[in-house]
């Protein structure tokens, strides 16, 4: 099953090669990892989508928090949660796909942040669901390319990871 | 050295020594290089420490992991940059999977350097990243004292393992104050030690209540220091208990509960009891692939399984765990025994029953062998090693057949006597491990177990033993195989003995005594007691015996890899009528 897990961590050095090597080294999957200081500085929070059976998972919650330079780790699918992932797509605007990518972007709610010559640049946020959807109405002759940042996830109310 | 403007002001390499004088350091195993040469000078004027120069790295990090392993302390290494700290690779690495506690200071090129491809450069933090339990880069003198502090906490709090610190040469030589901090406070690492005390009650209840318990020890009760309390809580029971490899004499081998080792070849009662038994106690073990064998098959039969150690990562890993218990293994062991001291075990019919099941089991005697062959065997000499040193040597092994017999015939009744590479499986580690247990224990007998790949794979190391005057008797059993290959290749390749013969061996005798030392040659099963006798009796000399034992000689009894426990192959001994 796929799950999302945030931790938090030392904002140090290093700290992410930690993380990436154990899940290369135990054979674990990452669907995508997510990372960024905190408002503390000294802290870092990652989102790690991954996927595997139950035990699986387990394992991967206990080696993360074996880790000396993780604090914190939190399944979020434990809990209710929301997850957001950026996406940056630059499509082809010219003659009748001028039209069609702003009507598009306006359904998805997206936002075009940057228009030139002959393309868009579309920003939409939101799950890896809709991301894909955005993606297949787009159609393949109309993407120029694709940028996604992978998921960030919080809890839902007062579901609240900190140290 | 203080200078006139900062009186308080010392460099980096003097701070490292600091530091190691204020963990009580008595020895660091290491070997000299560009990197470490500040050190290495402050090292020259300061008597806080001894250093033992080794012939090679590698032997450096197994020495002082034997040196933790037999005294419970921090083994600690220095070793230079580059090639210094990649030979130093292995030996992190056999102690990461032992849970060894060890601090290893390499050097590195200074912070400049760092990442242009200096001489010697190595990304040591990036290298050991998998094989160790923590590991830093020093990019600050300010930051040297509070990150030894920190190694030396992390290596042997919690689950204890190998810390390596990388110090650039350059920040080495900066000079600040020197401030040891009292303590750690680390928001990211806070080990846990009491167990779940609703969880301990769980877990007596269903021993006292079994039909057919059983428990079963690892590495976790000689390096959690205990092995008293476990001794204490088997006998309050009056429940039979194995040992792993990692775990031999956790409980003492002599007393008529132990059923011997388990697992690939533990003892036929041993392995069969973990099948058959209904509740199982694990203790600070981790029921590893060695141990027993396909989990499969292991599920076949239905058993309640509690499962105590210090790390939750070890727990329902390879084998579904009714009930866990993290804590430190000595704390819930003691728990363990007040609550069964309240209230003490009523003699069951049960139990009573199990026992004779297993004394039956016993009685395929599993572990007998020819004894009236004119070839010295193995065993025999292991046995004899036992009876001459009346079982209270230090052995350390090396890897392959002789390892298991070692752990076989020899009947460890102590903790920390038993010292070889369960986890990693090192060939090389014998004699580094012996020197190790030597320097922690000088008056004691130490007996190295090897083959003669083995102990070719650090062979040089005789020279640091003549340097330092370690007598440490050596137990060579010859068989001029690369023998567990052998067996391997005898069983399950058609007797296809693919590089596994060992062709041009040196003259035993001769390179001992180049270095020095006394050699044996010992060809007669007649000759081996009086042999040993005479060797141990040299007690300020290394003596290097070279028994010339059957060739052909195999291990058993022998679960093969993936097979399960109650598949085992017994010796041609054992008559096949009696399974
Ligand atoms: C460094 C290393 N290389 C290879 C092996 C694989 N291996 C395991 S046992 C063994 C044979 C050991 O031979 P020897 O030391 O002569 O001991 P014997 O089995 O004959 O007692 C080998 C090659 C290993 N464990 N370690």
């Amino acid at each position: 099953m796929r799950h999302i897990i945030s931790l938090l961590m030392e904002n140090e050095a290093g700290a992410l090669s930690r993380v990436a090597g154990l899940f290369s080294a135990r054979g674990y999957n990452i669907e995508s990892l997510t990372v960024a200081p905190t408002e503390d500085p000294t802290l870092s929070r990652m989102t790690i989508v991954t996927s595997g059976s139950d035990s699986v998972i387990e394992q991967i919650i206990k080696q993360l928090n074996k880790l000396i330079d993780v604090v914190k780790v939190l399944d979020l699918n434990d809990g209710k949660y929301i997850e957001r992932e950026l996406m940056l797509v630059k499509v082809k605007a010219t003659g009748a796909f001028r039209e069609e990518m702003k009507r598009m972007c306006d359904i998805f709610r997206g936002r075009i942040i940057d228009v030139a010559d002959g393309t868009f640049t579309i920003e939409l946020t939101g799950s890896g669901h809709k991301l894909d959807a955005f993606l297949e109405g787009l159609g393949q002759t109309a993407i120029l390319e694709t940028v996604r940042t992978g998921a960030s996830g919080i809890g839902r109310g007062d579901r609240i990871l900190k140290v | 050295m203080a200078d006139s403007a900062h009186p308080h002001q010392i460099t980096g390499a003097e701070i490292v020594i600091r530091c190691l004088d204020q963990e009580n350091v008595q020895y660091v195993f290491g070997y000299p290089g560009g990197a470490v040469l500040h050190i290495y000078d402050a090292i020259y004027k300061q008597d806080h420490f001894k250093h033992i120069l080794v012939r090679h790295e590698q032997a450096a990090v197994h020495a002082a992991d034997a040196f933790a392993r037999a005294t419970g302390e921090v083994g600690v290494a220095l070793v230079t940059s580059g090639p210094g700290a990649t030979n130093a690779i292995t030996g992190i690495a056999t102690a990461y999977m032992d849970s060894i506690p060890l601090v290893v200071i390499s050097g590195q090129v200074p912070v400049p350097a760092i990442g242009l491809d200096a001489f010697q450069e190595v990304d040591m933090v990036g290298i050991t990243r998998p094989c160790v339990k923590h590991n830093f880069l020093v990019k600050d003198v300010k930051d040297i004292a509070s990150t030894i502090k920190k190694a030396f906490h992390i290596a042997k709090t919690g689950r204890p393992g190998p810390v390596v610190v990388d110090i650039p040469k350059d920040i080495t030589a900066h000079k600040t104050e020197f401030i040891y901090p009292d303590t750690v406070e680390m928001r990211s690492y806070n080990p846990v030690t009491k167990g779940h005390s609703g969880q301990i009650k769980k877990a007596i209840k269903l021993l006292m209540e079994a039909k057919r318990p059983m428990v079963y020890t690892g590495g976790g009760v000689v390096l959690g220091d205990a092995s008293e309390a476990m001794v204490k809580l088997v006998k309050a029971l009056g429940v039979p208990v194995t040992n792993t490899l990692m775990g031999l004499g956790g409980y003492p081998s002599t007393d008529k509960q132990f059923v011997g080792m388990l697992g690939m070849h533990g003892t036929y009662e041993a392995n069969m009891a973990m099948q058959e038994c209904d509740v199982l106690l694990a203790v600070g073990a981790r029921f590893d692939d060695r141990v027993i064998g396909n989990p499969n098959h292991f599920y076949s039969k239905d058993r309640t399984i509690i499962h105590v150690d210090i790390d939750p990562s070890s727990i329902s890993k390879r084998v579904k765990v009714h009930v866990p218990i993290v804590g430190e293994v000595k704390s819930v062991l003691a728990e363990m025994n007040e609550l069964v001291a309240a209230e003490p075990p009523q003699p069951s019919a049960a139990l009573k029953a199990w026992w004779a099941q297993i004394d039956a089991w016993r009685g395929k005697l599993c572990l007998s062998y020819d004894k009236s062959s004119s070839l010295i065997k193995p065993q025999y000499v292991i046995e004899k090693l036992w009876e001459v040193t009346k079982g209270e040597a230090y052995v350390t092994s090396d890897v392959g057949q002789h390892q298991m017999w070692a752990a076989q015939y020899y009947k460890f009744d102590k903790p920390r006597r038993w010292i070889n590479s369960g986890g990693l499986g090192t060939m090389g580690v014998g004699l580094p491990y012996a020197m190790g247990c030597q320097f922690a224990d000088p008056s004691a007998q130490v007996a190295c177990v090897t083959g003669e790949g083995s102990i070719q794979m650090n062979i040089q190391e005789l020279s640091t033993c003549k340097q330092y005057h370690l007598p440490i008797k050596i137990i060579l059993l010859n068989n001029r195989y690369l023998g567990m290959v052998r067996q391997w290749q005898e069983f399950f390749y058609e007797n296809r003995y693919s590089e596994s013969y060992m062709d041009s061996l040196p003259d035993f005798v001769k390179l001992a005594e180049s270095y020095g030392h006394v050699g044996m040659n010992i060809e007669k099963p007649a000759d081996v007691e009086g042999a040993l006798s005479d060797a141990f009796a040299m007690k300020d000399r290394l003596v290097f015996m070279n028994f010339i034992t059957d060739q052909k000689e195999n291990v058993f009894p022998m679960i093969e890899a993936g097979k399960g426990l109650s598949e085992m192959i017994l010796s041609q001994n054992i008559d096949a009528e009696d399974l």
